[in-house]
């Protein structure tokens, strides 16, 4: 299979990933609880990742780098903590179900916007509680100036709150230069980790609710959570196998280099954007004024982008994604109910471009 | 017939911490470990790390330097 669908979760994973996670699994013990060899070496471990996650997102402070299952269960923590229905949010229209649906279930009201520093400075209000931004776009690629907004918020004693399921592994996140309160990360895309592991890197200065109570293996006969971060929102056993593989992923990508893996998706954006620009008929949905990672949505006109993705995955077994991306206010930009979606990743060549433009250029319409 | 060694015990808040502290003696090679906390010392955390109490000022080094939070110190007769 040609496997073009790396924003919802990359297929490749390194083999120093899978044989540090099948490995963790023959000697797996349970962090924190207890102090039997087996719990004192799964938490070292967890402790590690803690450190080299801090690291990676240049942040300070390895007790608030907290895990969770992903970065839906981080921004649902985080949205339903710090944000009430008397409060207003800014937002982009590139951002994704998991921001909105929490947002809209807080009853805040919010103003969307592109993502620039002249929109959003516009939105401010004086209940603005915080702003909230997807790093990278699912559906069109591009990339936004956190060091702006971050500043722009600083300025404005405003939250700035980051969402960087898709950038993480593909472009550096700088947490502190780019005065970001909050980032919520996942390990299954880019940062080539497994399914069910993400996390929250929370600033020393902001107090987040759990969203789950239970056993933290600490102040046990206390009646709530205790207050000590990280324990503070990690109730139940974590998931350690995927803190193993965010661990190796993390590895793997420092080896290859950020700024390797960044070229090399552009690269290969670059190449397919222009075949399309060759294309009659085609709509492509990005933003030229900024810059993008690998991600190309687009549709032939007139063509259902589902028929496309059936027909490329039954007669070429080239795996693409249609639909809405789980990105409405997107969507509804370019004004589309679905589109088309190819999005690389750090192991696609172009090689597979050309077998994916062979299948194009066949494609009834 | 056993003898008794003085200790320095460290006692911790949370996990988290206590594996900081492990980690950065095992790195430095500081004699000592992780061990269950005794029954008798009040804590968050059931983990503490415990060294000779000859190592007391290598102890607090290593938590000056790495600026490792922990609850309590205590000396002990083991």
């Amino acid at each position: 299979m040609i496997y073009f669908d790396n924003s919802a979760t990359t297929m490749f994973k390194p083999d120093s990933v899978i044989d540090r996670v099948t490995d963790y699994l023959k000697h797996s013990g349970n962090p924190g609880r207890g102090v039997n060899a087996a719990s004192l070496y799964s938490g070292s471990i967890v402790y590690d990742t803690r450190v080299k996650v801090a690291e990676f997102f240049h942040f300070n402070d390895p007790s608030r780098v907290i895990f969770t299952s992903g970065v839906t269960e981080s921004l649902n923590t985080v949205i339903n903590s710090v944000v009430s229905s008397n409060d207003h949010v800014v937002i982009s229209y590139l951002e994704h179900n998991s921001v909105l649906r929490p947002l809209y279930h807080s009853g805040c009201s919010i103003s969307v916007t592109d993502g620039s520093i002249k929109e959003i400075s516009k939105k401010i209000q004086k209940n603005t509680k915080c702003v909230i931004i997807n790093h990278c776009s699912n559906v069109t690629g591009e990339i936004q100036d956190l060091k702006a907004i971050g500043n722009f918020c600083k300025d404005k004693s405003i939250l700035f709150i980051v969402d960087c399921a898709q950038s993480a592994g593909i472009v550096d996140i700088d947490v502190v230069e780019n005065n970001i309160d909050i980032l919520a990360f996942t390990g299954h895309k880019a940062m080539l980790g497994m399914q069910g592991i993400g996390g929250i890197l929370v600033n020393s200065h902001i107090k987040i609710e759990p969203l789950k109570r239970g056993g933290t293996g600490i102040h046990s006969f206390d009646k709530d959570m205790p207050e000590k971060y990280p324990e503070h929102l990690e109730a139940g056993t974590l998931n350690v196998p995927g803190i193993v593989s965010i661990n190796a992923g993390i590895d793997y990508i420092n080896d290859y280099g950020v700024e390797n893996i960044y070229s090399h998706e552009l690269s290969l954006r670059n190449y397919l954007l222009s075949y399309l620009a060759t294309r009659k008929n085609v709509s492509v949905y990005k933003n030229d004024n900024k810059s993008a990672i690998g991600v190309v949505s687009f549709n032939f006109n007139d063509v259902d982008s589902a028929k496309l993705s059936d027909y490329l995955s039954t007669q070429h077994n080239i795996a693409i994604r249609s639909g809405a991306h789980c990105a409405p206010l997107a969507l509804k930009h370019y004004n589309i109910e679905s589109c088309a979606r190819i999005s690389f990743g750090i192991n696609n060549t172009k090689k597979e471009i050309d077998i994916l433009i062979s299948a194009l250029d066949q494609f009834v319409f | 017939m056993g003898f008794t060694e003085k200790k320095i015990l460290v006692s911790f808040e949370s996990t988290t911490d206590a594996l900081a502290m492990e980690k950065y003696c095992k790195e430095n090679n500081v004699q000592g470990r992780s061990i269950p906390l005794p029954k008798d010392i009040s804590s968050g955390c059931g983990i503490c790390w415990i060294s000779p109490l000859k190592l007391k000022n290598t102890i607090y080094k290593i938590i000056n330097d790495n600026k490792l939070n922990f609850e309590e110190i205590y000396e002990l007769d083991v």
